[in-house]
């Protein structure tokens, strides 16, 4: 077990190739109950949410769910977040476990010059299991009465799991298809075991944090921390899909419009690495001048059996193609910037 | 667990003395702390190496770990099925040796610890 935002969680149950390779190939289930819930309320929680977030929210209708950015004024992120439009005025956020307070606390606070909106941290009222893997809806369906296959990528539903009132939503964290399950944390484990014994015959694993991040890692998905912070912008972190640039203006907006009409200096890119060596995060990427960027994440994955990562470079680093040095322990180890994501699931829908 | 004709380090490494030579490796408690090994890194045949000295690095999906000599010599084999089968390691801790050394002080293994005494270090 490691400690995690607070939370004890494990790293691995069978192992993190295990889990790795059930997700892609059957279905894993992991405890992300450490993540955070925000909820926005009022006549006012529309413009709240479009102020203080990167992406469009009018554009959601009642049942869609958003990724999206909680924006500092300086164009950077205070976290990155999905934002599930409950009803007209109803929004609730998903935040990382690492950020809840300072989410909370920012929010309240960039909240008030929107009226009426009442701003709750609802975390502690919601624990959430992720149901990974092309296995995930065959396992999911005989516990719920929601009709799984109706729920499209990024919206939910509500309903009952295992006699479990609960929200389902068709998002994850690992480049495969699944489901999101939000349940009352004292009914949670009641969740997990039912889950986990539909699964059994197709070998479903419990997953860890270790699984999480390789998998995400490998959809090229950013991780709060590592890819982006409140200096990092939007766009520095190749997220400009994110940003509603049609909706007016908004906290950051001026950075990001800046940006995008002069173009970044420095830019996320993906890399495999072409010498026999793993760049992991916090590795410098390296010029004839010294380090010019850093590897932000990077792993073996187990699925495609390469090392790979994401690293923060200069803009002149970041075409396809373009060869990275990057100093692993002292020498220097070369990398190929390559197109991401690295995996992209075959979509049977 | 911790075969009685090993001798073993605190960091975590066996060392095989076979005649005149020693094979070396890692323990079932080190590749059990590291899961997953995907990349052993080894040094170049012919290289000396003191008692103690990183000879080597190993990887797992989830981190990297330093390779500690348990005794001194000159590096005359390395493994050459850890470069496909990382992963062999972690299936047999105790036979995949890692290098093979010609140990120039045999009496530096004395120090180490049997297995009975490294089992109940990593108890």
């Amino acid at each position: 077990m490691v400690e995690f935002g607070g939370w004890d969680m494990p790293v691995e149950y069978t192992g993190i190739t295990d889990e790795h390779l059930a997700v892609r190939t059957r279905a894993g289930l992991f405890d992300v109950s450490h993540m955070g819930q925000i909820e926005l309320a009022g006549p006012g929680a529309l413009p709240a949410v479009q102020w203080m977030t990167s992406n469009d929210a009018s554009k959601l209708a009642i049942g869609q769910v958003q990724y999206s950015a909680l924006m500092a004024d300086t164009g950077g992120f205070v976290d990155d977040i999905l934002v599930y439009r409950q009803a007209a005025d109803h929004f609730l956020l998903v935040v990382n476990a690492g950020n809840i307070m300072k989410d909370h606390e920012w929010i309240a606070a960039q909240a008030r010059a929107h009226g009426d909106v009442s701003v709750v941290n609802s975390s502690s009222r919601y624990a959430l299991l992720a149901l990974q893997g092309p296995a995930a809806q065959g396992i999911l369906q005989p516990l719920t009465a929601v009709d799984l296959a109706a729920i499209r990528y990024y919206w939910f539903a509500t309903g009952e799991v295992a006699g479990v009132r609960a929200t389902v939503s068709r998002t994850g964290y690992t480049g495969e298809d699944g489901f999101e399950i939000f349940v009352p944390p004292a009914q949670a484990e009641r969740v997990w075991d039912a889950v986990l014994q539909a699964g059994g015959k197709a070998e479903i694993r419990p997953c860890g944090l270790g699984a999480r991040d390789t998998l995400r890692l490998e959809a090229a998905m950013r991780l709060y921390g590592n890819e982006m912070d409140e200096h990092t912008t939007v766009l520095e972190a190749g997220l400009g899909w994110i940003v509603g640039w049609q909706k007016g203006s908004f906290l950051g907006s001026a950075k990001l419009q800046a940006q995008k009409t002069q173009g970044v200096e420095r830019k996320l890119v993906a890399f495999e690495m072409r010498d026999r060596a793993i760049a992991r995060h916090g590795y410098a990427v390296t010029a004839a001048s010294g380090p010019v960027g850093i590897v932000t994440s990077g792993t073996q994955t187990p699925f495609l059996k390469k090392a790979i990562g994401l690293a923060m470079v200069p803009v002149a680093l970041s075409a396809i193609g373009t060869k990275l040095a990057i100093d692993v322990r002292g020498r220097p180890a070369e990398a190929e910037v390559v197109p991401e994501p690295f995996y992209k699931r075959q979509k049977a829908r | 667990m911790y075969p009685s004709d090993l001798k073993y380090t605190k960091d975590h490494e066996w060392v095989r003395l076979q005649g005149s030579e020693a094979a070396v490796g890692i323990t079932d408690f080190a590749q059990r702390q590291l899961g997953d090994i995907v990349f052993v890194e080894l040094p170049a045949v012919g290289r000396q190496v003191k008692q103690g000295d990183v000879f080597g690095t190993v990887e797992s999906v989830k981190a990297v770990s330093e390779l500690f000599s348990p005794v001194s010599g000159e590096v005359i084999a390395v493994n050459p099925d850890l470069s496909a089968h990382p992963e062999s390691v972690n299936a047999a801790p105790h036979d995949a040796w890692m290098i093979r050394l010609r140990p120039s002080a045999p009496a530096e293994a004395d120090a180490l610890l049997n297995a009975d005494a490294y089992a109940a270090l990593v108890k």
